[in-house]
């Protein structure tokens, strides 16, 4: 153990990411929340295949402001930890390792997650 | 956990990573495509065996896959050793109880 006094800076509001770091955060974060959503979306999975009317009440739940808003908001998550996933297995296969290439890939990802959910949600609604 | 960890984990969750991904792309574009109209539609599409059994196993590799990558994000950030151990075990539960329950939900859609 030594004992020299190492800096350590972790003020949230101060620090910088760059792009590449914010979509991998981003990354994390969507993951964590999309296993905090499926209970929710096997609840709504076991409703709609019940019977008829649990059918029809799944598909009034997404149709509701709430629902929507949540499915809005869902599929973005999808979509995010979806394209950042392929950039992080894109650079494992060493497309995009430039700083540079990997700025553009980030970009590239983050844009593609947007407007994916943005256009499923239009779609689907 | 040395069951899932190091490079077999690292392996696991990217190969887990893909078959979740062509899933929910194929998902995605069927659903589109083919909208269910109605209970008997939905319930037809799902039952059918090469989609009940690619949903199963969508089931199973999704949860390994996120049993993986919540693993790697409480280790990184949760301190002490206790609360780790704590919320590593309560995810692990909910896991199982999930999959359970998703298996439940898809042998029951089966047998109806």
């Amino acid at each position: 153990m030594t004992s020299e006094v190492r800096p350590v800076f972790l003020d949230l509001r101060k620090i910088r990411l760059p792009i590449n770091a914010l979509v991998s955060i981003l990354h994390r974060v969507t993951g964590v929340l999309l296993i905090v959503s499926i209970p929710l979306v096997l609840g709504l999975f076991a409703l709609s295949l019940s019977g008829p009317e649990g059918f029809s009440d799944a598909a009034a739940a997404l149709r509701h402001p709430l629902g929507r808003l949540l499915l809005l908001g869902w599929f973005w998550l999808l979509m995010h930890h979806f394209f950042v996933g392929i950039r992080f297995l894109l650079l494992e296969v060493g497309i995009g390792e430039t700083r540079q290439g990997s700025r553009d890939t980030a970009w590239s990802s983050l844009a593609a997650g947007v407007v994916s959910a943005l256009l499923l949600w239009v779609l689907f609604l | 956990m040395s069951l899932l960890s190091g490079q077999r984990a690292w392996l696991l969750q990217r190969v887990t990573a893909v078959y979740a991904g062509l899933y929910v792309f194929l998902a995605v574009a069927w659903l589109l495509a083919r909208p269910p109209s109605d209970h008997a539609a939905w319930h037809a599409l799902v039952t059918q065996p090469v989609v009940w059994l690619a949903t199963a196993l969508f089931l199973l590799l999704l949860l390994l896959h996120a049993w993986i990558g919540l693993r790697d994000v409480v280790l990184d950030y949760l301190r002490p050793a206790s609360l780790r151990l704590t919320v590593l075990v309560l995810a692990g539960g909910g896991f199982l109880l999930l999959a359970l329950w998703g298996f439940w939900i898809l042998i029951e859609a089966a047998l109806r």
